[in-house]
Order: structure tokens, then sequence, then C-alpha cells
């Protein structure tokens, strides 16, 4: 025989204001079964809670009804409650009469109807509930981390201080991502070579740290905790313990020509066996084989190896692909910029000197092309007056994308800054739409570029740009005056918008977790679960997640980082047991719930006798992947799924309790 | 494939150079089009800033009876004309509730999935560039060319659907077909001031100018245009211009349609090019003289 409690909670003004509290616990006093009705002004408060674990002693309770709050807010709190007075914590119930009544209704009277209806119908479920135990899953404690750039290095470095052994997959020759193309960094103006340098070494040096760099994970099976990797080391042709990185093969390459430089984006060349930039992690080359002479022409050429002492260049060697277990993984791709050659007005690509903000970085930085002179592209001068244009592409949801991409206001105004400081008597334009500097120090940044590096802000947008006497003359709106402007320039540099790395969705279907319609990785929650992904077990870093900067990308890969050392510290994971169940004896193994099943959790199992004779296939559920969604208990035509807390005499007992 | 023909009012008055040349080369080519019957205002200027219904209605009124009378695709010549016309077509076909309106006060029904062509669309897509290469007698080579576009073929480039609303090429490349060089310049879609050219003449010679000026420096010979407004600003306005700057220009402005009748043979007088303000003759004078070279 049941005997349940019922607690109705006033959450201060927040329920007892719209709803009759007193009567919804008179009426649960009035149901069969019910042994104690109680209501209290806040339930989840210390003294809240001890008067349910005192009741539930006293009155010897076999179940639990809160009217009170959305169970997203407190149902934890009183299942932990009642655990501690030793009651399944399955068997504590919600009936939501805060976010789906008194938020959402004005007449007393009829809220307090319907919250009594609601908490009816929590009881006769309490009724029949049945003990649940969670799953425990064992993990396998190493992390994969996918992206080698600031985020997914400061990752893999803390997890690996933490003493848990990572694999790091980048899929460029050298770690570093993108903040190694860059200058100075905002807002300290520190340079960035200087700062990211000793972590790729440190990450590449570190005992705990397995790094595959030219290489791209392949497949992705498996569930938090025991996660199977392949990955696709590509062939380097160069055999990476025997090289020195001395350099003698690149310098005697021939092919120094017509091979744009992806490092310092398309602004100088390299030769077919390159490191994309000096500082490069691990300092040996690749050599790419889509322009080698010796692929294209048939073994002709081979005077890189000729030039290799150790003579570690190996025309033959092939594609390796690796296979490793893990327990978690961090999805750490970052970005890729936006292609302007929808702006045919700026004339990115027609002009040589209309360049990206990336590229202005490369010009900046002295291992770059330049080595750090300001020079045009088309005739090498240093230009003595550039225009910046920010928000192309981002911000204009006819063209580009609606978001904003959050860096290049601040970039922006580094570049005018680093401007003035090397030309001295430039001048620098600035068209904005608003200034977005919002972290320490970016609004002082700001100013200072303005006032003391006099940078000229002009607050519009630029509608044209084209070449005239060899200047390029921007034309453009000065909405503050209200006049139409055009400047004259030797250089245009774009702040071109954001946008995931190419290729990110791919990688998110492999790993089903979500990403947005973008293709930027979704979190579980946008606030309270910003380094987890939609699947357990997968924690997301960087701008992978959408536009960010340095510290919030560095402080994303520790949050990913903290949330594995976290996980790992226990020996096993812990799942709600709220998860399908298959009745073995009544699956006919149709397999509708596999199609159905968006997190991949069911397979086929095979059922034999003791001789080992086959004797039936049957659907079994993963718990470490089971999400308890439902979609395969609607899809089951033999009615042989349910979800544990979710059965049909549950829902059934719900619907009658509403009906009488 | 039945053609339809909307001319417009600008093609009947001050523009009926474009028409001439239109049916000349055509005849040429042996291609048939039709005018539609009973046609009406398109609706250009006035109707859509004074009333958004009307703005659908009198283009969709033309459309109706193209549709009714079994056209597959309309022509129409003038940039403002396409401009209206594809615009109501667009727009009856993203909006039920108003399509339901304006057909009801039709009293005619509209349901066509009709193509509907400004004039370099036709030449090139219709008629296509074989066609108009193998009518090219007299090649026009050694000439330089500048094309100039305005604003109404190519925009709002969601609803026209036509070329590279920034760096339109299409114009060009019918320039080239008759053997003459294109002249790339940078104002080819810029505003020439449009209608302003009767409210605020100042503003509509800053622009013009701005657009002759620069297709001067690129070293044109002469300018051709799909468009009559286009076509009267830089042409009727083209002296006023050079009085007001001070600096000579002395660029014909040529529809299309006349430019290839010219490299097709016809005769310029066929061709109506006595009837634009810049008389052509220097241009005239320089191709025959080309054509004596050879
Ligand atoms: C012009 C410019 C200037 C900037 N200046 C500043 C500044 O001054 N200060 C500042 O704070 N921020 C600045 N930023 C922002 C800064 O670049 C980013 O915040 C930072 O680089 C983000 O790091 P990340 O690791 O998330 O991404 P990334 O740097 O993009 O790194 C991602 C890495 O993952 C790898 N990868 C991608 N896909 C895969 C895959 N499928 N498999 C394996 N590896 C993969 C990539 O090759 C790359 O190495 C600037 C940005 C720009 C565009
Ligand atoms: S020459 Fe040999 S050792 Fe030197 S960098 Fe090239 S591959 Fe490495
Ligand atoms: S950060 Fe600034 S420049 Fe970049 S998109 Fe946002 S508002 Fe525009
Ligand atoms: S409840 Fe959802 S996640 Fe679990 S097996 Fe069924 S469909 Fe898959």
């Amino acid at each position: 025989m049941s005997r349940i409690g019922v607690f109705v909670c006033w959450c201060g003004s927040n329920i007892a204001g719209t709803v009759d509290v007193e009567k919804v616990r008179e009426e649960a006093a009035k149901i069969p079964g019910v042994v104690s009705a109680l209501d209290y002004k806040y339930m989840c408060s210390d003294p809240g809670q001890n008067s349910l674990r005192n009741i539930i002693k006293e009155k010897n309770l076999t179940g639990i009804v809160l009217a009170a709050c959305s169970p997203h807010m407190h149902e934890n709190t009183f299942r932990k409650a009642a655990a501690k007075e030793g009651l399944n914590p399955y068997f504590v119930e919600i009936a939501n009469i805060r976010e789906q009544v008194s938020w959402v209704h004005e007449d007393k009277e009829r809220a307090t109807a319907k919250a009594v209806d609601l908490m009816k119908m929590m009881v006769e479920k309490v009724k029949r509930d049945r003990p649940i135990e969670d799953v425990r899953v064992p993990l396998n404690k190493k992390a994969l981390v996918i992206g080698g750039g600031i985020a997914g290095i400061q990752a893999a470095l803390d997890i690996a201080n933490g003493g848990v052994e990572v694999i790091l997959v980048e899929k460029e020759p050298s770690i570093g991502g993108r903040m190694i193309q860059l200058d100075e960094t905002f807002p300290t103006l520190d340079c960035s070579s200087c700062i990211m340098t000793p972590k790729m070494v440190e990450a590449n040096q570190h005992p705990n740290i397995k790094l595959y760099t030219y290489s791209e994970v392949e497949d992705i099976s498996g569930y938090i905790g025991n996660f199977k990797v392949k990955i696709k080391k590509k062939a380097r042709s160069v055999v990476e313990k025997d090289c020195t990185g001395c350099g003698e093969c690149w310098n005697a390459c021939p092919m120094h020509k017509n091979v744009k430089s992806e490092f310092n984006v398309n602004l100088s060349e390299r030769t077919a066996i390159y490191v994309p930039f000096p500082q490069a992690v691990p300092l040996v080359p690749v050599l790419d084989r889509s322009v080698c002479l010796h692929f294209k022409k048939g073994g002709k050429c081979q005077k890189c190896y000729d030039a290799c002492g150790p003579k570690c260049i190996n025309f033959d060697l092939q594609d390796e692909i690796i296979e490793e277990t893990v327990g978690a993984i961090v999805a750490s791709t970052g970005y890729d910029l936006m292609d302007t050659s929808m702006y045919g007005e700026y004339g990115y690509g027609k002009y040589k000197d209309v360049i990206s903000g990336l590229q202005f970085e490369r010009l900046l930085s002295a291992s770059g092309p330049t080595e750090g002179v300001i020079k045009r592209p088309s005739d090498g001068k240093t230009p003595q007056t550039i225009v910046f244009v920010q928000c192309v592409g981002s911000r204009d949801p006819e063209k580009g994308v609606p978001y904003c991409s959050k860096v290049c206001c601040m970039y922006t105004a580094k570049h005018a800054k680093l401007f003035a400081h090397k030309v001295h008597g430039s001048q620098s334009y600035v068209f904005y739409i608003d200034i977005r500097s919002t972290s320490k120090g970016y609004e002082e940044f700001v100013r200072g570029t303005m006032e003391q590096d006099g940078a000229i802000y002009l607050r519009g947008r630029v509608s044209k740009i084209y070449e005239d006497e060899g200047k390029l003359i921007v034309k453009g709106a000065d909405t503050l005056s209200g006049n139409q402007v055009e400047i004259a320039a030797d250089m245009v540099v774009l702040a071109t918008g954001v946008i995931p790395k190419k290729g990110s969705d791919k990688l998110a279907q492999m790993l089903g977790i979500s990403y947005d319609k973008y293709g930027f990785f979704t979190e579980s929650h946008p606030k309270l679960r910003p380094a987890e992904s939609s699947t357990a077990g997968i924690f997301l870093a960087g701008m992978a997640q959408g536009p960010r900067d340095i510290p919030e990308s560095v402080v994303s890969g520790s949050a990913a980082a903290s949330k594995i050392l976290g996980l790992f510290s226990k020996n096993e994971y812990e799942v709600e047991g709220t998860i399908a169940n298959v009745n073995e004896a009544t699956c006919v193994a149709c397999f509708y719930c596999q199609r159905v099943c968006a997190y991949n959790a069911i397979s086929k199992k095979e059922i034999k006798d003791r001789s080992g004779k086959l004797i039936k296939v049957v659907a079994n559920v993963n718990p470490g992947l089971c999400t308890g969604c439902g979609a395969c208990v609607n899809a089951c035509f033999s009615k042989s799924i349910d979800v544990k807390g979710f059965m049909d005499d549950q829902i059934y007992a719900e619907i009658k309790a509403l009906a009488v | 494939m039945k053609l339809a023909y909307y001319p417009g009012c600008s093609l009947k008055g001050t523009s009926f150079e474009y028409e001439v040349s239109l049916l000349k080369i055509l005849e040429a080519m042996n291609i048939e089009i039709k005018e539609i019957p009973d046609w009406n205002c398109c609706g250009a200027s006035a109707a859509h800033s004074i009333n958004h219904n009307l703005s659908v209605a009198l283009p969709a009124r033309n459309l109706a009876i193209a549709e009714k009378d079994g056209y597959e695709s309309v022509l129409a010549p003038c940039a403002a004309c396409s401009n209206r016309l594809k615009n109501a077509a667009y727009e009856l076909k993203n909006d039920d509730i108003l399509k339901k309106k304006i057909t009801d006060s039709l009293e005619m029904p509209y349901d066509s999935e009709m193509s509907i062509n400004n004039m370099l669309e036709f030449l090139i897509g219709t008629v296509g560039k074989d066609k108009i290469k193998s009518m090219v007698k007299k090649p026009l080579s050694g000439l330089k060319v500048a094309s100039y576009y305005g604003c109404l073929l190519v925009r709002p480039p969601k609803v026209m659907q036509f070329d590279d609303p920034e760096n339109p090429v299409t114009m060009d490349e019918l320039v080239a077909l008759t053997g003459a060089e294109p002249v790339d310049y940078s104002f080819k879609t810029e505003c020439c001031g449009a209608i302003n050219s009767l409210s605020k003449p100042d503003v509509v010679m800053a622009l013009t100018g701005n657009v002759l000026y620069d297709i001067k420096k690129h070293g044109a010979d002469l300018v051709v245009v799909a468009c009559p407004l286009c076509h009267s600003n830089l042409d009727v306005r083209q002296r006023e211009i050079e009085r007001k700057y001070d600096e000579k220009l002395g660029l014909p402005v040529l529809f299309i349609t006349e430019l290839l009748g010219l490299s097709f043979g016809i005769d310029p007088k066929d061709l109506a090019i006595d009837g634009h303000m810049v008389a052509a003759d220097r241009v005239l004078k320089k191709i025959e003289g080309l054509a004596n070279q050879r």
C-alpha cells in the first residue's frame, strides 16, 4: 500500500500569489494513499528539506510529490534529500505549479484548479513508480583533443598537467592555429609568437601528450568513457624521428614559385617541401605531393632527398591509421575567415592592395613576408594612408552573417595603432558600425588608438572602393555628420567576418554533437554548461563555439580540461537511470528503434542458447549513449521499449487522474 | 518559343531609337516578337512611391494579358520596366494574399512561371551568343566601348537574379561579340541620378558627370546602355555637364541594340543613331576607317 507525502511550495509569493496553496494541500489530503500533506513557504530551503526528511521518516513514506517549481530547478535537490532517508530517489515526483501555472496564469481560481490537477497526476504516477538504479560506465582515462590552436593546446596542457594522457590531433603540419599567425595581440600588445611558441614547445615535449600533426580524425564511435578513435596520419614523406629540421631540403627544392604560402595568407610563396613558418612545432617539413615535382613528373626530381644529411626523406611513405581509445574528447577546431568575394564593391581579389585583417597581421609580423615592414602587395611601397573597414560580412544578414565577429573591433584598433607606431606621419581611417570593446582594458585600448595614435573613426559603412590614379578611393557614409565621404587611400584592410573552420559540420556529425546553422558547435546549455557539448564526454573550446578572443579561448580550453579532470577523478561515470529498456521477450527485431535513435544508442544483440546456437536477435540499449529521449518508444510497433520512469502504466495513470 | 514584347512608354517616345534598333536587329536575325495587346504603364517611379498595390497591379495586368495569350517569356527592353515586371512577379509568387487581392481587382487570373527578361538577358539567353556572333558582318575591332549598367538591371539582386550585382559583365560580353574592346572602369553600376533629372538636375549632373568622366579617363570611344533613363541622363545632359565642369567629354551614348546593329552591317540611319544629342559621327567614321583598313 502506497504511503504518499505531498508538499506544496509557496515559493514566496511566486506561487502563493496566484495559486491557493492551502486548497491544493487540502485536495491532496483527500486522495487515497496520501498520508501526509503540507504547504510551506520555501521547500528548497534547509528547513523545508528538513521537514521533508522528517516526514519521510515519521510516516514511513513510499513516495513523494512536490508541487513546486520546474523539475529543472530542484528535482535533484529533493531526490538527494529523499535518498538520505533511504528512499530510492526516483520515488520523488514534481508537479510544476510555478512555470506551468502561477507564472503563466492570472485567474487565481482557475490556476488553483490546474495546480490541483497537476498534483493529482503526479500522485497517481508516484504510486506506480519503481526503484531505478543509476547506470555506471567505466572510464578510459585518456583524452583526445581535436585542433591544436590556443584553445586546444591550453586544454591539452591542463589535462596533461593533471596527470592524464592526452592525444592532440592537428590537421596542419604545425600546431599553433591562428594565434601563431598574429603579430602583437590586443590589449597588451605582447608579441603573439613570444607567448605562443613556449606553449607549443611544452605541448610537444610533455610526457603526457602525444602529438599527431598533419593528421585528422577519420572515425569516432562509442560513448563517454569509451570512445574508439581512428586517426589518419597523412604521409609527410619525411621520417619524423630522424629529421633535424636543418632546412637543407626546402632550400634545395626548385619549386619556390607559384605555390602560395597558406601561413602568410597568399602574400608569399613556399616550396613543395616546407615548414609553414620557422618556429613550427614539430620542426619537421611536410612534402606537399600535389605540387612536388617528384610526384608530378614521375620521380624526376629528388633534390631534397639528395640534400638531406640524415636521409630521412622517403617518397614512399603512406598514410597511416592509428587507433586509440579515449574516455573524453575536446573539440577545438577554431575558425576561418569569410570569403569576401560577395563584396564585389570592395574589390577584394581585384585590387591587390585591398587585403584582409589576417593578411595585415602577416605584414606586421617580423616573421612575415615583409619582415615586419608594412609594404603594399602591389608595388612594395609603404602606405601612408590606410582605410580600415570593420564588419565586412559580420552583422550583415543580407550578404554575410547576422552575428558579430567580436574580435575585429579590437584587432582593427590594434592594426591602426601598430600602423601609427611603424609609419610615422601616417594616417588611418576606420569605418565602423559600433565599437565593441567590452573586456578588461579594451575600451581604453580603442580610445588610445583614437586619441594618442590619431586614427580617425568614421561611423558608417563603405559603399564602394575603386582605383583611381594609383589610389584606392573609398566611398562611404559618415552617419554622425550626415555626410558622404571619399578617402584616397594607399591600402585598404577589411575586417572580414569569422566563420567556423571548414569541415567543422562534418566533424560534428561524426562526433554526434549539435551545431548551429552556421556550423559553430552548440553548448549543452548556453549559460550553465558552456564547456559541454550535447553529447556526454565531448567538450568544446575556443572559436569553434563562436567568435571569441585569445583570453576567452584560453579560459574555455581550461574549462574543458577541468571538466575532463573532474570526470576522470572517479573510476566510473554515473548516468541517470531513466534510460530506454528493451523487453527482449517481445522484441521482434524490426530495429525501427535503431533508425530513430539520434544518439546511436541502439545496437543488435544476439541471444544464444547454452550450446551457442542463435535463438534470436533483439535490440540492445547502450546506457552510455542513451539520453532517455523516448523516440524509440514511439517507433516500436511491438511495444517492447519503455523509458524507465516513464512507463506506459505510469503515463496512463497520470491521464486518468485528470479525467476524474 | 512565343515571345511577348512589352515596350513601355520610353520606347514609344523619348527613346524611340531603342525600339527602332531592336526591331531592326531582330528582323535581321529572323526573330519574331509580339507586342502585348492593350499594354499599360508599368508603374515605374510614380506608382511604387505612392501606392504599393497599384505598383504591383499595373505590371501584373501586362503579365496577365501575356499569360492569357500563351506566351512563355516577356522581353522588356527598358530597365525600369523589366525591374517593375520582375518585382511584381516576385511579390505575387511569394505573397498569396497580395496575389488574391491583385487578381481580384484585375479580374484576371495570373499564375504564370513566364520568364521576364531585360534586354541583356534576352540577347545572351534567348537569342544566344552563337547566333549573335554569326550575324557580325562588320567587326568593330579597334573600338573601345564602355558598358554602363546603372542600378535597375541588377538591383535588388534577390529579385532581379541577373549577373553579379556589383560587377556585371553581360553587356561587356555582348560588346566583345561585336569585335569591339570592352573597357573596364569603376562606375558600371553607380547611380546616374535617374528620375531626379527633372526635379534636381544638379544632383544628376554631379552623378552622371562622375560616371562619364571615369569612362573618358579609361579611354572609351563610346558608351553603351540598356536603359532609356540612363541613356537620357548620359546623352541629353552631357553638354550641360561639359559646361558645368568645363571639360570636354564628347562620348556618344548608344543603345546596345544599336551597337549590335552596326556590327551586323546595318545602316546607321536605319538604327536611328542620328536621333541622339551627342553626335556619333566621329565614332561612325572611326568604324568605317577600321573597316577600310581591313
Ligand atoms: C586578424 C585577426 C587578429 C586577431 N588578433 C587578436 C588579438 O590581438 N588578441 C586576441 O585576443 N585575439 C585576436 N584574434 C582572435 C584569435 O585569433 C582567436 O581568438 C584564437 O586564435 C582562437 O583560437 P582557437 O584555438 O579557438 O582557434 P584556431 O586558432 O583557429 O585553432 C584551431 C586549430 O584547429 C585545427 N583544426 C581545425 N579543424 C581540424 C580538424 N578537423 N582536425 C584537426 N585539427 C583541426 C586548425 O588547423 C587550427 O590549428 C585575432 C583574430 C584575427 C582574425
Ligand atoms: S633536410 Fe632532412 S633533416 Fe633537414 S629538415 Fe629536411 S628532412 Fe629534415
Ligand atoms: S567586433 Fe566590431 S567589427 Fe567585428 S563584427 Fe562585431 S561590431 Fe563589427
Ligand atoms: S531513449 Fe532516445 S537516446 Fe535512448 S535509445 Fe531510445 S531513442 Fe535512443
